[in-house]
């Protein structure tokens, strides 16, 4: 048998295995791909630019996988976990395996189901792909993390965590969310909003501070999932720009998705300024560096390219970016306070750290945010750690606690209401809000984790009942990094080590 | 707008979770001490409608609010309260439901001269 030329093998192994079926309508053979109203004329002209078939796939991905693991192997045998800057970095960590992971696993999910039931041959095959990436991703996150387990607390039952933990309802919702509307919104959503427009926000700083951090296992998994991120990301540009191309009716559609979709990463993402500004030991950058490269600049050419279709920047990018001066100090508040019911540990920021938000946030950080910190630092002084001991109002939409401020003054929280169906519904924001009345139905469905701990659904009435439910461990899991076993051990580590040194 | 779905009656087959039937005898009352944000958000509560307004003042308030340094200075007569937007003078002998309190109704207050720890809304 003669070889075939890339591009040949190509057409046979993915466009060449679909067929028009015969016993069963086309209709009622992919059900879910016109409810939403997208209208497509063409599917042949969905174009592919890495022309991967499933045979390549395996190999390069085995391949990848191989070294991954041999590089975890060594940092197991030589102890890495030694290596990192702070044991408060964990805590990032930590919040990555129970928040982020289980979200590669929903991505799996979805882009299966995605895959399943676009008709189109060329994106059934790139959702293929990408679901099985992010079952990889999942894997290798859990497999990277299962080392700090033996060492740390808070990783031992992420999973269980995910799917009832107040705060980890957040990134939970979101991908509920996307993956119960129809395959093109969770393409929107997924592929263009998040992978496309958003994803820089997570990777790269997660990845740079786990280099700056010494932390060689996660900077590894982030590596090895890079290549799959740029396949992503083509994905996710190939899909929006296909949708605008298809129909002109589809831009109304669409742009709702990207506004939606844009807001709602943007609400998911402060767990991660949160985590750039305060957990990381050594800082790269402050988030609002972050959101000025990634999104007003990267984001700003990307729609300037998209303008063309009609599609205009997401609604509330400006608010986003206002935020950005505010978000990581209001959700550090929020853990902080809440910390007692977290499966992390928290701090203040030292002396050092607090200028270094000064000289970050020249505008807000002294204003608003350092006066709050020397407060509780007076009160852990006063040997009265502030624990916030009662329930906070969440938003319906995002289920984040509502502790944002209006968008022009930063010292009044942000309270927005609906009414449907005669029930009242609170949001932090416009953005939340807007989300909601568009789709009231759906979101009257949120399992928000405050009411259903009222409601009796999760444990019982008592914090110490939640916590059991949760599965997360008192005393061990939760409170102050300064009273945690975790700064023990490694402190432990720290004082052996200088006594080997001599 | 209402969503897309792929059946028709979808917003009849859903559960609304939050309705106050599912408190058993409770309503869910958020509470907001302004100008005091080292309290991250407002505070939730499931409470009898029956309970008076003193009850919210005398055991509520104090509880949650009690360890911040501006508390002990609250001069209550010269509260402003508004219940869902709209402000009003509230009867301590009176029930929340008489003071206009609805399932999952925000409770706001303001204390006027003293707006956080350095005057900075902390």
């Amino acid at each position: 048998m003669s070889k075939l030329s890339l591009k040949q093998r190509y057409a046979l192994m993915t466009r060449g295995l679909d067929w028009e079926t015969s016993y069963q309508p086309m209709d009622k053979v992919f059900p879910y791909d016109q409810f939403e109203g997208i209208k497509i004329k063409d599917w042949s002209k969905w174009e592919d630019p890495f022309r991967l078939t499933m045979e390549t796939y395996w190999k390069f991905q085995a391949e990848k996988e191989r070294k991954l693991y041999a590089v975890l192997d060594s940092f197991a045998q030589n102890n890495g976990q030694l290596g990192i800057t702070d044991a408060r970095y964990i805590n990032a960590i930590k919040l990555f395996l129970t928040g982020v992971s289980p979200l590669e696993y929903q991505a799996h999910r979805g882009f299966a189901f995605a895959g399943r039931h676009i008709r189109g041959v060329g994106p059934r095959i790139a959702s293929q792909m990408q679901s099985l990436d992010e079952l990889r991703h999942a894997q290798t996150q859990i497999h990277t993390i299962s080392h700090y387990n033996k060492f740390f607390n808070g990783f031992h039952d992420f999973r269980h965590m995910h799917d009832r933990v107040w705060y980890l309802s957040v990134p939970k919702s979101f991908f509920d969310d996307a993956r119960s509307a129809g395959p093109f919104e969770y393409m929107i959503a997924i592929g263009f909003s998040f992978e496309y427009v958003l994803t820089n926000l997570l990777f790269v700083p997660f990845m740079s501070g786990a280099a700056y951090n010494g932390d060689l296992a996660t900077v590894t998994f982030g590596f090895s999932a890079q290549s799959d991120e740029a396949r992503h990301m083509t994905l996710g540009i190939e899909v929006i720009k296909f949708l605008l191309e298809q129909d002109p009716g589809n831009l109304p559609i669409v742009q709702r998705w990207v506004d939606k979709w844009f807001w709602r990463g943007h609400r998911v993402l402060g767990l991660v300024a949160m985590m750039m500004d305060y957990m990381l030991p050594k800082k790269i950058m402050s988030w609002r560096e972050a959101w000025d490269i990634y999104f007003t600049e990267a984001g700003g050419a990307l729609f300037e390219d998209l303008a063309r279709y009609g599609l205009r920047v997401p609604k509330y990018a400006d608010v986003a970016t206002a935020e950005a001066e505010h978000l990581s100090h209001q959700n550090w508040a929020i853990f902080y306070q809440y910390t007692q019911a977290a499966g992390f540990h928290t701090w203040l920021p030292s002396d050092e750290e607090m200028d270094w938000l000064s000289e970050k946030y020249p505008n807000t950080f002294d204003k608003y945010y350092r006066p709050r910190f020397e407060m509780w630092r007076q009160m852990e002084k006063d040997g009265q750690r502030f624990y916030n001991n009662a329930l906070p109002q969440l938003c319906t939409t995002c289920q984040i606690p509502m502790g944002y401020t209006e968008p022009s003054d930063p010292g009044t929280i942000c309270f927005r209401s609906a009414e449907y169906k005669g029930e009242q519904y609170h949001f932090c924001s416009d953005g939340c809000k807007d989300i909601f009345l568009d789709e009231p139905e759906k979101f009257a469905q949120s399992w928000l984790p405050v009411h259903q701990i009222f409601q009796g659904n999760c444990g019982g009435a008592d914090l110490g009942d939640v916590l059991k439910w949760y599965r997360i461990n008192v005393g061990e899991d939760n409170f102050d990094y300064g009273q945690s076993q975790d700064k023990k051990l490694w402190d432990q580590w720290q004082a052996d080590r200088h006594k080997v040194a001599g | 707008m209402s969503v897309r779905a792929i059946v028709d009656d979808y917003a009849d087959r859903v559960p609304v979770l939050d309705t106050e039937a599912n408190f058993h005898g409770n309503r869910v009352v958020y509470l907001h001490w302004e100008e005091h944000l080292s309290f991250c958000a407002a505070l939730a509560f499931p409470l009898p409608p029956a309970m008076p307004w003193g009850a919210l003042l005398e055991q509520i308030i104090p509880t949650y609010y009690g360890m911040h340094p501006d508390f002990k200075k609250i001069d209550w007569s010269q509260v402003k309260w508004t219940i869902d937007g709209k402000e009003l003078t509230p009867d301590p002998a009176k029930s929340l439901e008489e003071n206009g309190v609805r399932h999952k109704s925000l409770i706001r207050f303001w204390t006027p001269g003293l707006n956080g720890y350095n005057g900075a809304n902390a």
